[in-house]
């Protein structure tokens, strides 16, 4: 991309020891771009168990483009960072659910999308076969409250998750 | 066909396996009948050319604390009606010949009422647990079920 001077305008002779105006040079830390990296291309595996999935699917459609953020669903958790829960886990599903998320290669984040994955939900009372909360099984990062979350909500847990991916420290202590 | 002449059919041809017809209540009408003839009857109210109840919809089981009973929805597509077909069974070891070979629909809904009531089949192609995991212990729709503390560690 070459930027063309406007008509007139006075262009500064480039400073003793720059590249000049078409070199691009990026100064940070490799915390700062190893984050950058990691929260803008948050795959997240397709576990869609109930209503929220639907949602889900909503999200990640052309209306709401979770493309944007750079997240995409990814049918494989090999190939995943982020594993958003939507929907109710059962007892039976649980050990599926564990096992997919040991699955993932690290570094690996948790959504935990509606009322059911946060907390069981409707489920909450008097049900012996649902689990009263996907944390009870894997280490989550965001909740996202809604029954279920409409897509705006999921987008902003995504953003939250973005927010937390940049505060982590990956090569030096925090002091 | 009307519930009372069906169950007059059947009472014809069974005799004391017919035990009742109950009108009131649930639509529509149901048959009760003895446990240990339900399948023949089902075989009966299939093949019989004035039944020919060829749609099992539903089978279900039922706890009524002193009893159980499985609960069947019959339709006929060729001639429009409907009935129910019932047996009560008694609360320690229900028993029930299977129907999986009258309908093979059967056996899915027969397994559900096994998972989740505990009603045993007899004779059925495959009797396993169909929503609940393998190794779960306990029938969860029984009045008198207990939930576990715990599955495979993690609180229920």
């Amino acid at each position: 991309m070459s930027r063309e001077p406007a008509q007139g305008a006075v262009v500064p002779p480039p400073a003793p020891g720059s590249l000049g105006p078409e070199a691009h040079v990026m100064v940070g830390n490799a915390d700062m771009f190893v984050n950058w990296s990691r929260k803008s291309s948050l795959w997240y595996l397709l576990f869609a168990t109930a209503c929220c999935g639907i949602e889900l699917m909503q999200t990640g459609a052309s209306r709401y483009d979770l493309d944007r953020f750079g997240a995409v669903f990814r049918a494989s958790p090999r190939q995943s960072d982020l594993m958003i829960v939507a929907g109710t886990v059962t007892h039976k599903m649980a050990e599926r659910l564990k096992r997919l998320y040991d699955q993932m290669p690290d570094p690996k984040f948790v959504i935990s999308m509606g009322s059911c994955a946060n907390t069981g939900g409707p489920f909450y009372k008097d049900s012996y076969c649902v689990v009263k909360g996907v944390d009870l099984l894997v280490p989550v990062d965001v909740y996202v409250p809604g029954c279920p979350p409409r897509p705006e909500a999921l987008i902003d847990g995504i953003l939250q998750l973005q927010k937390i991916i940049e505060k982590k420290r990956n090569f030096a202590k925090k002091v | 066909m009307e519930p009372q002449a069906l169950f007059d059919a059947v009472k014809a041809k069974f005799g004391d396996a017919a035990l009742e017809l109950q009108v009131t209540g649930f639509r529509p009408a149901f048959v009760v009948v003895a446990p240990a003839s339900i399948a023949d009857i089902a075989r009966f109210l299939r093949d019989d050319p004035a039944m020919r109840f060829d749609s099992l919809m539903c089978l279900s089981g039922v706890d009524y604390k002193d009893r159980f009973a499985v609960a069947c929805h019959l339709y006929s597509m060729r001639h429009r009606h409907a009935i129910g077909l019932k047996a009560y069974l008694p609360k320690e070891n229900p028993l029930l010949p299977s129907m999986d070979a009258v309908w093979p629909a059967a056996n899915f809904m027969e397994r559900e009422t096994y998972d989740l009531f505990g009603i045993v089949f007899e004779g059925s192609k495959d009797l396993r647990r169909i929503l609940l995991p393998e190794d779960w212990e306990g029938h969860p729709l029984r009045k008198d079920y207990k939930y576990p503390d715990f599955y495979h560690g993690i609180k229920v």
